[in-house]
């Protein structure tokens, strides 16, 4: 847990993980609270507790739960697109403590396939190549739905550029016939009402 | 995403990946990056190893966003402002906590949405030299070399998926644009015209009784 970052109190920071679909993420966090008076972040802050929220691309939640200080939340995502994880503290403490903030350590790991420790363990040379060999296929497997989630991605960027491609001919065709309609309305228009005028 | 953290599978003998002296870390996060705003992101880092910073604007603005990064004693190792995508590879001069920040204090109104990868020590060997007599077998050379394509092919994965965020997003940014700018023309068009037409006729009305007719 190395990669820190601070936040307020009261604030809620949020991670944008694009994600294909049955993909399994773990975060691992540790939170510490900084201490006025020994100026420093206290090691545990007893009480203190992260809410984590996931948010599919669909907008629904898919993980709301309070944590401790310290903790591990794991999530699988059925639909393929942007995920919002987000981090706030159940802090209720008034923002208003000057220099009161939070040290956030954050580690997230997505796709990643935890091995059988056990078996790993075995002298059995033939066991230890099979241990790698299934840790290959499983990131071969994860490459393949990244493929595929690319592919859909690609499909709406193609199909939105063509949708700008017409929207630009199309609107172009309807502002010319409105300007050439309008002109002929204008002449029309003026040249009557000259002519009720007496002026030509 | 592609696994991250730790990469292979930990090797047998747990004791001495435990006391390597680079543990391999790598951290990618996406997140959003609002105007105006500075976030900084910190690592403790022994003296020695060799860290990598790669940050890629995948949506928002001009594409662009100033990063810094800084050793324990303050001193900037890396300094840019304004740039889209880059890659900075250096070696941990001493022990302690480095910092590097993102911002996107120059912008007025855009949010930016920043990704970023930091590498931290290279990877321990799949295969650990430290508890064998003999050299590599084929199987096992070719597990590593398999490793090491993987790899690659992941960090491509990546790099494309990134551009391909970011060229959709320009694309959609484009298609909105398009959009409401012709309704927007077209009725400026018709308003323009027809209000023309009344203010021409207005000209001519009959409410100034000195207006003289030819041939009344």
């Amino acid at each position: 847990l190395a990669l820190y970052f601070h936040m307020g109190e009261r604030e809620e920071k949020c991670i944008i993980e694009d994600l294909p679909s049955d993909t399994l993420v773990v975060g691992n966090y540790k939170v510490q609270r900084w201490d006025i008076h020994k100026h420093d972040f206290l090691e545990s802050a007893p009480g203190l507790g992260m809410f984590v929220t996931v948010t599919t691309p669909s907008g629904e939640v898919l993980l709301s739960k309070l944590y401790g200080p310290q903790g591990t939340f794991s999530f699988t995502s059925y639909l393929s697109g942007e995920h919002i994880i987000c981090f706030q503290s159940n802090s209720t403490r008034f923002a208003v403590i000057a220099g009161s903030k939070l040290r956030f350590h954050l580690d997230i790991r997505v796709g990643e396939h935890f091995l059988d420790e056990s078996a790993i363990e075995a002298k059995d040379k033939m066991n230890e190549v099979n241990v790698r060999l299934e840790h290959l296929i499983e990131q071969i497997h994860h490459v393949t739905k990244e493929q595929d989630y690319e592919r859909e991605r690609e499909e709406k960027f193609r199909k939105t550029s063509e949708e700008t491609n017409s929207n630009i001919l199309w609107w172009a065709i309807v502002q010319t016939l409105i300007l050439i309609s309008v002109g002929i309305w204008q002449i029309k228009s003026l040249r009557d009402f000259f002519i009720s005028k007496k002026l030509v | 995403m592609p696994p991250r953290g730790s990469r292979g599978p930990l090797p047998p003998l747990l004791l001495m990946w435990a006391l390597a002296a680079c543990a391999a870390r790598a951290s990618e996060i996406t997140f959003e990056l609002p105007d105006n705003a500075k976030q900084c992101f910190y690592e403790e880092i022994a003296q020695g190893t060799k860290c990598t910073l790669e940050f890629q604007v995948i949506t928002g603005g001009h594409y662009d966003v100033d990063c810094r990064l800084e050793d324990p004693d303050g001193v900037v190792l890396y300094k840019e402002m304004k740039k889209q995508y880059d890659s900075f590879t250096f070696t941990a001069s001493r022990n302690g906590t480095y910092k590097f920040c993102f911002s996107n204090e120059f912008s007025t109104f855009t949010h930016k949405t920043v990704y970023f990868d930091f590498q931290v020590g290279e990877d321990p060997p799949l295969f650990p030299s430290e508890n064998r007599v003999t050299a590599l077998t084929q199987m096992e050379s070719a597990c590593v070399s398999i490793h090491e394509a993987l790899k690659s092919v992941i960090d491509y994965q990546t790099h494309f998926r990134l551009r391909e965020a970011q060229g959709r997003s320009r694309a959609e940014d484009l298609n909105t644009r398009v959009a409401y700018w012709s309704i927007g023309e077209a009725i400026i068009l018709l308003v323009v015209s027809i209000g023309q037409v009344f203010l021409l006729k207005s000209f001519f009305s009959d409410k100034r009784t000195t207006t003289t007719r030819v041939g009344s």
